[in-house]
């Protein structure tokens, strides 16, 4: 695999396309030749789509012959998470659901990256609707990790923290709820960055949990995820919880070295659970931090350790909400008629006969049955948890002690975190408590997988823009991820800080999927 | 059937009413909330609720929410929030409905109606507060097998949900209630309050209180209903008369108070009208409200809410009583214009002005013009009377130089030619007689008829009457009261 | 508060979802235990607290009431499972 184009970075790739070294064809051809040869083992793409890809791959190359103004990413492949609407593609959520759903319109983000002139290969398989950490609750495939096919590459975007990692795509997109992106890219070796809620338009995102998912980068260098995260980010008046904030361009900076950095170190990070490999990876990457001439300060979230309880009631909540438009009627998947009525008129004749009027009464309408069995047999058993979960949350009588509580907690998890940032201006810890689990070690365990979450979910609870870098390896030669976390809005820092480790701790490897 | 069995107690209602709010664009979205237009046309992802569309909030609703509840002597609180009420229906693309539960954009005000012994009362408006129109439920003739078809056109327009307390006490007074607050409404233009096209539509909650039998001078109340599907001002009337009836005989039957049956809906069935009970939802309307994550509060400053006040129309109560102080009408008559319509009100002041006499000018707009509007159902823009000619023909009147006796044709003609009042005139050969030529014409037949002279000398003045239509016939300008006046003159004279 | 078999019926007949009895036992085992890890939220002192529903928090953010071209029907529809000329089909609204 030398010397591919598939093995660049997309800062180098587009130097090399700048420079007419290279065309976004054969880059774009390279990146498809990969997934052709690794995809049947890593399964990172529910799909791929060559013929647009090269299509587009083909405009850009004949637009920069010609001399035309290109946009920031012209000719660069970017995978894309499959919860983004594409306008007349298919959008699947990785739900049988959403199988054949075609979008009538661009997602913001597909938007901005068809206007920057990102050459979209593919979508990236995904837990079904975002709802997992292993990317085995997709209703179509699973994906492996580059690193170890035995393992799960994480989730809820495993596909696009995969693709990454096996050299599949330089860019690639995904979302992160409640680590979605910082999870799978530490547990797959590759830089993921879930920026300040507000900063990435939703409109368009599938939503799961509104108040928490927000779209971001993976890549494999800092300067890449940088790139990136300039052509999606800034204010969208189709989001109206889109900060008006300018994003200033944060590829420009990252190289600049923070003078004076204070690096936060939280103990409570430390407690028990946490591995001793991840232990020692992070606190190597803080040593470096300290060589590099940053000065480290202790900081105390003591609401962060209700992070994961705060977090599986607003998200099922808001997700129970958001899913109930899957209902049958005005798209997606709808049970079989016939069969239904014909079931339907079975159940009343038994009733009947058995002159047991009760059971008769509490048979469902057609409609409702129609409501009730499409979504029962569209929807996996993670969602339709989640779902039972949210809705019991917000049921009469339960609303104030579980719901409204978890509005509160979220908000003392966020003071935790503004008294943090006045003495420090970024905080450093892991971001999994262990290297990738095996594929179908916690899948029969939700409240374990759930648990996974731990290091992540505050960033969403409370907003923060937070990163995934690689800091290590297990000895058994798994990736080990170090996440830093800055103020709202403060991309620029977090990306310049995590540079700095970057720059100490060498580059970004992909997968040798020997 | 209504059957006429006395109620021995009080019917105590309380209106749910949705007004559509006059914006052009929907709630959320941009789409057009054009009645009328083919099903499905005026629809994109957010008013579809397609996955992954997001809500963006048009301002012009705030606004006339803000208005109306200032008209109702509402307060409006300084913040406000978005919620979702949720359950499954087809004509709810999200699952949800766009609502507003404990925070509503006005709240405590009331509304001053007329009733049956003239003394006005005020009904307590609980509160008021905004959200998303459903799609509409067609059935489906074609599809054979008794399917329904769903149009998601209304899906996402405005709407106010301004609930009244129960201090409605009489199917006339919700009449009423509903009439005045649809004047105040249009009046300020924040709806057309069009029931036909559905841009007003009431629930009524109604109860009895009666004498408790367990409990001498003690009032028991039965079980509230909620009756729905009232498409009309009369529907509502006859279905809280039927309601009341049916609940009285209910008590009698079974003695069920309220808290021993669960509140109950009931749809109006105007063609038998009747109301019947509708099936009860299994999870007993658990809606789950909760604050939409996608939707940021709304803040209403004071001034704001200051500058609203200040820009307030003039609203139907203070045009009553201005009518009556500052233009001298009766009551009766400054209710007819004002319950006619601003645009009615404005035509009557206008007329007023430029005919110089508001009484004049309020006879002829609530007889006359009123008259030919309901006879040939033209509204006052498709008369072709503007209010200066009307004026013009009441200033001939009042100064005497259209005869009072003519007035009647000069109005037919100028709205049959689309004239003023000279034109119409000089068509009918009117012009005003001269005093002297009154005076002779009078002479003449007073020394033709002698007998008559005699009679008033005797004390018959009535008798004079008999000269009016031979006055007429000599000069059918001639002013009878002025015939009358000078015939009598010239007799006391002689 | 343990979560029972007839929660599980009532909150699944709220969501419109349909598990069999056997995934009803199934759901009520790990919905009990999250509920009950969950539960440890109620040990904290939130008095006073006003709740946190956005992590972005703004207000007023408002469109002007302008008219943007809808979908043609053709689109609005293109996605609808079952479908007539002009709407979304689905079993009669009223009645069984």
């Amino acid at each position: 695999m030398a010397d591919s184009p598939a093995d660049l970075t997309a800062a180098r790739l587009l130097e090399r396309l700048n420079a007419g070294e290279l065309t976004s064809v054969e880059a774009t051809q390279a990146c498809l030749d990969r997934v052709s040869a690794t995809d049947d083992k890593v399964g990172a793409f529910l799909r791929t789509t060559p013929e647009r890809a090269l299509e587009q791959a083909a405009a850009v190359d004949r637009r920069r012959a010609a001399g035309e103004p290109l946009g920031a990413l012209a000719g660069a492949p970017v995978a894309v998470k499959d919860v983004l609407c594409d306008e007349g593609e298919l959008t699947t959520c990785a739900s049988k659901m959403l199988a054949d759903f075609r979008p009538p319109y661009d997602a913001t983000v597909v938007a901005r990256l068809k206007a920057a002139d990102a050459v979209l290969i593919g979508r990236t398989n995904m837990d079904e609707f975002a709802m997992g950490g292993s990317t085995e609750n997709s209703a179509f495939q699973k994906t492996h990790n580059p690193w170890d096919l035995e393992r799960s590459p994480g989730g809820s975007s495993g596909g696009a923290a995969a693709c990454v990692a096996a050299g599949q795509a330089p860019l690639s997109i995904g979302t992160d709820t409640g680590g979605s992106i910082r999870q799978p890219a530490a547990l797959c070796g590759v830089v993921g960055l879930k920026p300040t809620y507000g900063r990435v338009s939703r409109y368009g995102l599938v939503a799961f949990a509104s108040s928490l998912d927000q779209v971001g980068p993976l890549a494999r260098s800092v300067e890449d995820v940088a790139l990136l995260y300039d052509a999606i980010a800034g204010h969208d008046p189709r989001d109206t919880t889109s900060t008006n904030e300018p994003a200033e361009p944060t590829a420009p900076e990252v190289d600049r070295p923070l003078e004076g950095l204070r690096v936060g170190v939280v103990p409570e990070h430390y407690a028990e659970g946490l591995s001793d490999e991840v232990r020692q990876a992070v606190e190597k990457a803080i040593d470096g931090y300290r060589e590099a001439g940053a000065e480290t300060v202790e900081v105390h979230l003591p609401h962060a350790k209700h992070g994961v309880a705060t977090y599986y009631v607003i998200a099922p909540s808001e997700a129970s909400s958001n899913l109930a438009r899957y209902d049958g009627v005005h798209y997606g998947y709808r049970t079989e008629p016939a069969a239904m009525h014909a079931r339907l008129a079975a159940e009343r004749k038994e009733a009947t006969e058995a002159g047991d009027q009760a059971a008769a009464d509490k048979i469902d309408t057609a409609l409702v049955r129609l409501y009730r069995q499409s979504r029962s047999e569209a929807l996996g058993p993670e969602v339709q948890r989640r779902i039972m979960l949210g809705a019991y949350a917000l049921s009469a009588g339960y609303y104030d002690a579980y719901y409204k509580k978890a509005l509160q907690v979220r908000r003392l998890i966020r003071q935790d975190y503004d008294r943090a940032f006045e003495k420090v201006d970024v905080i450093a810890g892991p971001v999994t408590a262990a290297p990738a689990f095996k594929l179908g070690e916690l899948i029969d365990d939700p409240l374990a997988m759930y648990l996974v979450d731990l290091y992540t979910v505050t960033a969403n609870l409370a907003g923060l823009p937070a990163i995934s870098l690689p800091c290590g390896v297990s000895s058994a030669g798994l990736p080990i991820g170090l996440q830093l976390m800055a103020p709202p809005l403060e991309e620029t820092r977090l990306l310049r800080a995590a540079r700095m480790h970057e720059a100490t701790h060498g580059p970004t490897a992909i997968a040798p999927l020997s | 059937m209504s059957d006429n069995q006395t109620i021995a107690g009080q019917t105590i209602i309380g209106l749910e009413v949705h007004v559509q709010l006059a914006t052009k664009s929907k709630l959320f979205c941009g789409c057009a909330t054009t009645f009328g237009a083919e099903p499905n046309t005026q629809t994109c992802p957010v008013c579809l609720g397609l996955p992954g569309s997001l809500p963006v909030l048009n301002e012009r609703a705030i606004d006339l929410a803000v208005e109306t509840g200032v008209a109702l002597n509402c307060t409006i609180p300084d913040f406000t929030k978005w919620d979702r009420k949720q359950y499954f229906y087809p004509d709810l693309p999200k699952g949800y409905q766009t609502s507003q539960f404990d925070l509503p954009i006005t709240e405590h005000g009331w509304l001053e109606i007329a009733t049956e012994d003239d003394e006005p009362k005020r009904i307590r408006i609980t509160r008021a507060h905004l959200e998303e129109d459903a799609g509409k439920s067609l059935h489906d003739e074609s599809a054979g097998g008794g399917d329904s078809v769903i149009d998601l056109n209304r899906a996402g327009t405005p709407l106010l949900e301004i609930v009244s307390e129960p201090d409605l006490r009489s199917s006339a007074e919700a009449r009423a209630y509903l009439t005045e607050l649809r004047l105040l409404l249009t009046f300020l233009g924040v709806s057309d309050c069009n029931m036909q096209e559905g841009s007003l539509r009431v629930d009524a909650n109604v109860n009895l209180h009666v004498e408790d039998p367990k409990a001498a001078g003690e009032t028991a109340a039965t079980p509230i209903v909620e009756i729905k599907n009232l498409n009309s001002f009369r529907a509502v009337e006859r279905a809280i008369e039927y309601e009341a009836s049916r609940q009285w005989r209910e008590w009698q039957e079974t003695g069920r108070r309220i808290g021993q049956a669960p509140k109950q809906t009931r749809g109006w069935d105007d063609s038998a009208e009747v109301t019947r009970a509708q099936r009860e939802k299994e999870e007993s309307a658990d809606y789950r409200y909760f604050p939409c994550p996608d939707l940021a509060p709304v803040v209403v400053t004071a001034d704001e809410v200051e500058r609203v006040r200040a820009k307030m129309p003039e609203l139907p109560a203070a045009l009553r009583l201005r009518l009556q102080t500052d233009h001298g009408l009766s009551a009766y008559d400054a209710d007819v214009i004002t319950s006619a319509g601003r645009e009615m009100a404005d035509y009557f002041l206008a007329v007023a002005t430029s005919g110089g006499d508001a009484k004049q000018a309020a006879n002829w707009v609530t007889q006359h013009v009123s008259r030919v509007m309901n006879a040939t159902g033209k509204t006052l823009a498709e008369l072709a009377l503007p209010a200066e000619r009307l004026g013009g023909m009441i200033a001939k009147l009042v100064g005497g130089d259209l005869p009072s006796a003519r007035a009647r044709d000069v109005f037919d003609t100028m709205l049959e030619d689309g004239v003023d009042a000279d034109a119409a005139m000089d068509k009918l050969g009117i012009a005003a007689v001269d005093e002297s030529e009154l005076v002779t014409i009078c002479r003449e037949l007073l020394d033709a008829n002698p007998k008559i002279v005699a009679d008033v000398q005797g004390g018959k003045q009535q008798a004079v009457g008999a000269l009016i239509g031979q006055a007429k016939k000599k000069n059918p300008n001639a002013d009878p009261g002025r015939v009358r006046a000078i015939c009598l003159e010239l007799i006391a004279e002689s | 508060m343990a979560i029972q078999r007839t929660d599980v019926e009532r909150v699944a007949l709220l969501a419109r979802l349909e598990p069999t009895g056997e995934e009803i036992d199934r759901l009520s085992g790990e919905l009990a235990a999250i509920v009950d890890y969950v539960d440890s939220l109620s040990a904290i002192d939130t008095a006073g607290v006003e709740p946190m529903v956005h992590a972005i928090e703004q207000t007023n953010v408002l469109r002007a009431d302008e008219v943007r071209k809808s979908l043609p029907r053709d689109a609005a529809l293109a996605n609808a499972p079952l479908k007539s000329d002009s709407g979304f089909r689905v079993p009669a609204v009223l009645g069984d």
